[in-house]
This record gives C-alpha cells, sequence and structure tokens, in this order.
C-alpha cells in the first residue's frame, strides 16, 4: 500500500514540454528521501489541460501542480509528499482558494466536461492491462460474450443513439447492423480508423495514448457482433508515443486471453494487428483507408457498395473512429438509455473538443452534446488571452467552417454546426480573434487540401487548386469583385464533383469565411486593405513624427534599408523599399510606428 | 529537389540489404504488406532510393511502378536523402493561427535553404509537417525526435545552435 499516488501525465503535450525529466528527477528524490516505499509514480495519459503542461497531480488530494519544472522537485517531496506541506506557489493559480486547495474537478476547465472516452486518460495507467481492468475494463465484453447476443448489442447501440465521432455522424448501431445482415457469413473484418489528420484534433491520439485497452475491447465486441474474427487499428505514423502503448496492450491483452483464441472461454477467436499510416490526409476517408491497408496508393473507391457489404480486402468491414470506440464498453455496461440521456435530441452523449489556436486553456475537453460555443469558449476555455476580442471557432478542420460571434450561443451538436455551414468533424475547435485574416485562413485551409487532395478526381484536384489562386490573388489586394462570385460557383462545382468527402467539403472554409466574413473579402478586393492586419502585400508601415524620439533603432534593424533620418529627428519609411517585415515596429520603443 | 538526388549517390552497405531481404521474407505472405515493408525499409536506409524500391518489387514480384506509386503518394516515404537534423515545423491550424507560418520562413531564410531541402552540408533539412497533436504548445517544431513548443522566431537562434 502507498499512502500516496503521483500520477505525471506522460501525453504527447506534457512530453514535449518535458515530463520525463519530471519523472526522473522524482524518483531519484524521493529514492534519496526513503519514500519508493510510501509513494508511487505513476504515468498516465492525457489530462487535456495541455497549456498548463508539464503536469502533475499529488494524490489522495488531488492536488494540481502545473508547468511543473525539475528544479521543483526536491521541494515538493521535502515540503508536500515528506511533511504534508503542498506547495502552493506551484500548484495551478485557480485551485488555490482561501479555504485551502481546491481538486481538478471544481476547477471551470473541468467543472463542465462529462467524461466517457476520456474517462480513464490521466487516471490509469496506460501501459498496465491491470489498471483499465481494475476500473471495469473488459468487464463489457465479458458481459457481451456470455449473456448477449449480436442484435442485443446492436439494439443497444442503436436505443443509445451513438453517432459516428469522425465526423460523418452515422448511427453507429446501423452500420453494425449492415455489416452483420448484408452478407452472411464469411471473413468479416473489424477496423479502426486512427488516422487522426484535422490539423487542431487529437483527441483519438490521446484516447490511445492515455487508455489504449478501451479500443481494443471495443474492436473485440464489434467482432462479436459481426461474426469477425480479425480487426486493424490504421494509426498515424506522426503518433510515436500512441503507437507504442497500443503495441504494449495489445501484447498484454493477448497474454490475459483478451484476444486471440476462445477468449473467456466461449470459442470467440479475435485479434488485432496494427497499421502504420505514412501521411496522407486522404486516408482518413473510409474507403481510402482501407485501400491504404491493403497496400495500395490511399485513393478513395466509389460508395456503393459501403465498407459494410464490400470493405477491407472486399469484405464486408465496420469501421470505426477511436472515439466512437471508446463509448462502446460504457454503453454496454450503463445501458442505452444512461448514454440517451445526455445531449440534444439527435446528437446523444457527449463529445471530446480540442481547443487550440487564440483561447487561454489549450487543451482536452469533453461536453455533452448541446453544450453552447459560448460555454465552451468563455467557461472552459478561459476566454480570450491578450485582452482580444473573439472574431470566430473554426470547427471540422480543413472540412469544416467558420462560426461567428453572432452564433457563440447555438448548442454544439451535429445538425446545428451543419446548418451553420461548418460540421463537427473530428472535434477540432481552434478560436481565432481580431488579428487573424478570414480571407487568409481560407487560402490556408486550401493550401492544404490542394496538397492532400490524392488527385483521382479532376474537380478536386484542379479546382482547389484554382480556388487557393482566386483567394491567393484576393490577399494579394488583385482581386476583383467578379473574383468573389467566380469562388463561389467554383465552390459548388468542386463539392458536386467529388468523389469522396474530402473534395465534397474542401471548399467549406471559403463558403463560410464568404458567408460571414464578406465585408473582409470585400475590404481586400475594393479598399485594398486587410482589416486584421495580415495579408503583408496590404499592410504598410508609417512612423508617427510625433512620437518618433529619432533614436535610429529602427533604421539600424531594417534589413533593407528603407528608413533613413537623422539622429533626434523623427525617421521615415521609404514605402518602395520596405518589405514589410515588421522588424522596426517590434524595435521601437515608443510606439512611434504602426501597420495599417 | 533533383539536384539534391545527383551530389547523393546510392551508398547502402550489404548488412542494409541483408536486414532488408529478411524483413521481406518476414512479412511478403501477410496481406497488404507493401507499406509495412516500405516503412522499415525507410528506417533501415533513412530513405527510398529506386535502388531499394526496386529490391522490393522484385522480392514481392510486383511492378516498380507500384512500389513508386506507393511512395511518392505518401508524404512520410522520401525518395531523397534528408539532412542529419530533420527539422519539421507544424503548420496545423492552431500553430499557424499562433504563428508558425513566420516561424517556417524565417527558418529558410536562416538556412539558406527552402522547405523540402537540405543544407550543402547535410546538416539540417526543413519541411513543414501537419498537426502533430501538441496543439496546447502552439507554435511547435520538431528537430528529430526533439519537440520545441511556444517558440517565437528570437527562439530559433538559439534552437539551432544546440546542433551546431
Amino acid at each position: 500500500m502507498y499512502r500516496s499516488h503521483v500520477l505525471v501525465c506522460g501525453g504527447t503535450g506534457c512530453t514535449s514540454s518535458g515530463c520525463q525529466q519530471i519523472m526522473e528527477a522524482l524518483q531519484a528524490e524521493l529514492a534519496k528521501n526513503g519514500l519508493t516505499e510510501e509513494v508511487s509514480v505513476v504515468q498516465t495519459g492525457c489530462h487535456g489541460l495541455c497549456a498548463l503542461g508539464p503536469i502533475m497531480i499529488v494524490y489522495p488530494e488531488a492536488t494540481f501542480y502545473s508547468m511543473v519544472k525539475p528544479e521543483y522537485i526536491p521541494e515538493i517531496v521535502s515540503e508536500h509528499l515528506l511533511k504534508g506541506r503542498v506547495v502552493k506557489k506551484y500548484v495551478y493559480e485557480e485551485t488555490v482558494t482561501e479555504e485551502g486547495i481546491k481538486p481538478l474537478v471544481e476547477t471551470d476547465f473541468y467543472k463542465k466536461q462529462h467524461r466517457i472516452a476520456l474517462r480513464n486518460c490521466g487516471v490509469i495507467n496506460p501501459e498496465n492491462i491491470d489498471e483499465y481492468i481494475g476500473t471495469g475494463g473488459y468487464e463489457a465484453l465479458g458481459k457481451v460474450l456470455t449473456t448477449m447476443t449480436p442484435d442485443d448489442v446492436i439494439n443497444t447501440l442503436l436505443q443509445s443513439g451513438l453517432r459516428g465521432r469522425g465526423g460523418g455522424g452515422f448511427p453507429t448501431g446501423r452500420k453494425w447492423q449492415l455489416a452483420k445482415d448484408l452478407v452472411k457469413g464469411g471473413q468479416k473484418y473489424v477496423a479502426c480508423n486512427a488516422d487522426e489528420g484535422d490539423p487542431g484534433a487529437f483527441m483519438d491520439r490521446s484516447i490511445l495514448e492515455g487508455d489504449p485497452h478501451v479500443v481494443l475491447e471495443a474492436m473485440a465486441i464489434a467482432g462479436y457482433t459481426i461474426g469477425a474474427n480479425q480487426g486493424y487499428i490504421y494509426i498515424r505514423a506522426e503518433y510515436p508515443i500512441a503507437v507504442g502503448r497500443l503495441e504494449t496492450a495489445i501484447k498484454q491483452a493477448r497474454e490475459y486471453g483478451l484476444l486471440g483464441k476462445d477468449i473467456f472461454g466461449t470459442g470467440f477467436d479475435f485479434d488485432i494487428d496494427l497499421r502504420l499510416g505514412a501521411g496522407a490526409f486522404v486516408c482518413g476517408e473510409e474507403t481510402a483507408l482501407m485501400t491504404s491497408i491493403e497496400g495500395n496508393r490511399g485513393e478513395p473507391r466509389p460508395r456503393p457498395p459501403f465498407p459494410a457489404e464490400k470493405g477491407l480486402f472486399n469484405k464486408p468491414t465496420v469501421l470505426n473512429n477511436v472515439e466512437t470506440w471508446a463509448n462502446i464498453p460504457q454503453i454496454i455496461l450503463n445501458g442505452p438509455e444512461w448514454f440517451a440521456s445526455m445531449g440534444t435530441e439527435k446528437s446523444k452523449g457527449t463529445k471530446v473538443f480540442a481547443l487550440g489556436g487564440k483561447i487561454t486553456n489549450t487543451g482536452l475537453v469533453e461536453i455533452p452534446m448541446g453544450t453552447t460555443l459560448r460555454e465552451v469558449v468563455e467557461d472552459i476555455g478561459g476566454g480570450i488571452p491578450n485582452g482580444k476580442k473573439f472574431k470566430a471557432a473554426q470547427t471540422g478542420g480543413p472540412s469544416g467552417g467558420c462560426i461567428p460571434a453572432e452564433h457563440f450561443d447555438v448548442p454544439i451538436d451535429y445538425d446545428n454546426l451543419i446548418a451553420l455551414g461548418s460540421m463537427m468533424g473530428s472535434g477540432g475547435l481552434i478560436v481565432m480573434d481580431e488579428d487573424n485574416c478570414m480571407v487568409d485562413i481560407a487560402k490556408f485551409f486550401l493550401e492544404f487540401t490542394v496538397d492532400e487532395s490524392c488527385g483521382k478526381c479532376t474537380a478536386c484536384r484542379i479546382g482547389t487548386k484554382r480556388l487557393y489562386e482566386l483567394v491567393d490573388k484576393i490577399t494579394k489586394g488583385q482581386g476583383t469583385l467578379e473574383d468573389l462570385d467566380k469562388l463561389e460557383e467554383l465552390c459548388y462545382y468542386i463539392k458536386d464533383n467529388s468523389l469522396c468527402a474530402l473534395g465534397q467539403s474542401a471548399p467549406n472554409p471559403v463558403l463560410s469565411t464568404l458567408r460571414y466574413f464578406r465585408d473582409e473579402y470585400v475590404a481586400h478586393v475594393v479598399d485594398k486593405k486587410c482589416p486584421a492586419g495580415v495579408c503583408k502585400s496590404l499592410l504598410s508601415y508609417t512612423i508617427d513624427p510625433e512620437k518618433c524620439k529619432g533614436c535610429t533603432l529602427c533604421s539600424r534593424v531594417c534589413p533593407n534599408g528603407a528608413i533613413s533620418g537623422t539622429v533626434k529627428e523623427p525617421h521615415v519609411i521609404d514605402q518602395s523599399k520596405c518589405v514589410k517585415c515588421g522588424a522596426c515596429m517590434e524595435k521601437c520603443k515608443f510606439g512611434a510606428i504602426s501597420k495599417k | 529537389m533533383a539536384s539534391v538526388k545527383k551530389t547523393v549517390p546510392f551508398n547502402g552497405t550489404q548488412e542494409q540489404e541483408a536486414k532488408l531481404r529478411a524483413i521481406i521474407t518476414e512479412l511478403k505472405d501477410e496481406r497488404g504488406s507493401l507499406m509495412p515493408i516500405m516503412q522499415k525499409a525507410q528506417d533501415i536506409y533513412g530513405y527510398l532510393p529506386i535502388e531499394v524500391q526496386t529490391i522490393i518489387a522484385d522480392e514481392l514480384h510486383i511492378p516498380l511502378e507500384k512500389v513508386y506509386g506507393v511512395a511518392t503518394f505518401y508524404a512520410q516515404f522520401a525518395l531523397y536523402p534528408k539532412g542529419k537534423y530533420k527539422i519539421s515545423v507544424c503548420l496545423g491550424t492552431a500553430c499557424y493561427v499562433k504563428g508558425s507560418g513566420d516561424l517556417y520562413n524565417a527558418l529558410m531564410e536562416k538556412l539558406g535553404i527552402a522547405g523540402g531541402e537540405c543544407t550543402a552540408d547535410g546538416k539540417f533539412s526543413l519541411e513543414a509537417c501537419r498537426c502533430i497533436g501538441a496543439c496546447g504548445l502552439a507554435p511547435v517544431l520538431t528537430v528529430n525526435d526533439d519537440v520545441y513548443g511556444r517558440l517565437t522566431v528570437d527562439d530559433l537562434d538559439g534552437i539551432l545552435a544546440k546542433y551546431e
């Protein structure tokens, strides 16, 4: 028995901030104080609050130390772990109150969250199967194999209202039903989509890093339900920690007889193999993903036939996203009514969002469907830093759109987001403030889709390139009002003539910014101005002669010799020479230089 | 890129080839094993020159075009060698809105190379990458396996100096 447990986050965010050094320092310091028998150190998955990493939580009190540095460790060990006195100065500010230290769950960031898919992330050691079993792991698989028929499982999922969390929102129970019934018997497959390609979304990675067994368990349940004995997890090679933890988890599950032959003595065989992606965004599309597992260029195939009929190696296949899988064991154990009691009419349960961009608490949050954008950004996310104004929230990655401030109070669910011209997508939520130019953002996403279009459909391959060129022209101040109409027309053409979701949704960032921020496009085209001050070609730097003290600093840092003037006299910028690098403005101590 | 190829001739060793052939023998009967084999081959050689692709095609009895087609489709397969230190700047959305584009431009200027290129001494190569999932630390870049987060342009010289 340990009297205290210290949980150190080992997710990608905290690893990047140096949690490994924290672990080492902690172990060395505990040994020095003879505490290794009394205090256990556990490396866990992601807690979600990546902005504050490296993160360390001391139980039983649940004291939350944030942005820990190795040099804090001796003091934390000798004061807190040896003498029981919390080292307040290193504790996350918000948890320090006059009455004492608040537990983590009472902070604004965690209070409104409801963790189902992320239930074990940051709580258990993901590399130890016993800890997963200790929190009810593999109980759902046992229940399914020994007391439920495949149709019971399907009905449970149908009643729960669970929809695919990868973005499409297709009812999961229906998908399984099709895979079970369309083709009777024969070889079938179960596959997990862990090719999380949306820039800014990292919930799948966190689940795999923090709770890998939940995915294995859920896939085995699907195997039993549709009659498959083999599963594949297609995961991005860019996620080395997640790959490593999955490999460990599969090995442990095989050793425990939870994967392999005759699971729970019921005669059911099921095994899982990993397949590593190689950096192609389109492989997140289901048919492209399967083509890639087969060892080919990851180009999408026409549907129908749908994967439930002809999927992997032309056999019936159930393919679900990581977050979808992570919900399933809990639905089996707690019942469909429990799950359906959360969320909105057509979107049940919770959704994990990755908060990023201009928001104070960047990180991962799981909220009931129907929570408003305002609650997510202001209450959970802590608002916009530096007193800036909220401009838009981008959801759905390169396939989604921007939601402006006027829709701040719309409850987030699948259908509302689509009505607003965006989509749920995999759950990336990037906040933009007044310093972000929406035309530039549209250009950014187009650059992405141009790069990632697989090239199969002409409308997508050439159309996205033409879209990019048009938007690029606008950001350079060379656009015309006709270009805006042309943009829109081309967007609909690409949508109508592309085979897969990548092409069909690639114009969304343009359409949604045109819809809500047309004035910014018009400013670029008509006034030749970039209101946010981002598009370089449209900026000009000027020196206010009233404020300039003639210190000469700006003329010395200018890389192109564009600034002239004599000492103690106001300086002037030669616009024809200025390369708009902004170095002068950064260096000016008197705030005399402005960009417009 | 083509010029890089001319200056760096293929110099694979016999040990590397033996390792590659052993891996092919081990995996070739599995369905869909082409990509896993190519990934392992890239681990061995650091990249996938045409000589290596030819070995894979011959051993699997498939056309070289098929191997080349897969190699050119996926961003992770490199046809040309990379620098000793591979710098990847994340241009995912979260990093981009926090200014990773500026980091990328500054690095091109500092290293005197364009994205996708390698410095003449073979030391640094630079590329843009998509989200690495460390959005909480945006903007980030990686040098080989080291991750640097919450960066500004002023931090770059210090990072490069670590690898000089």
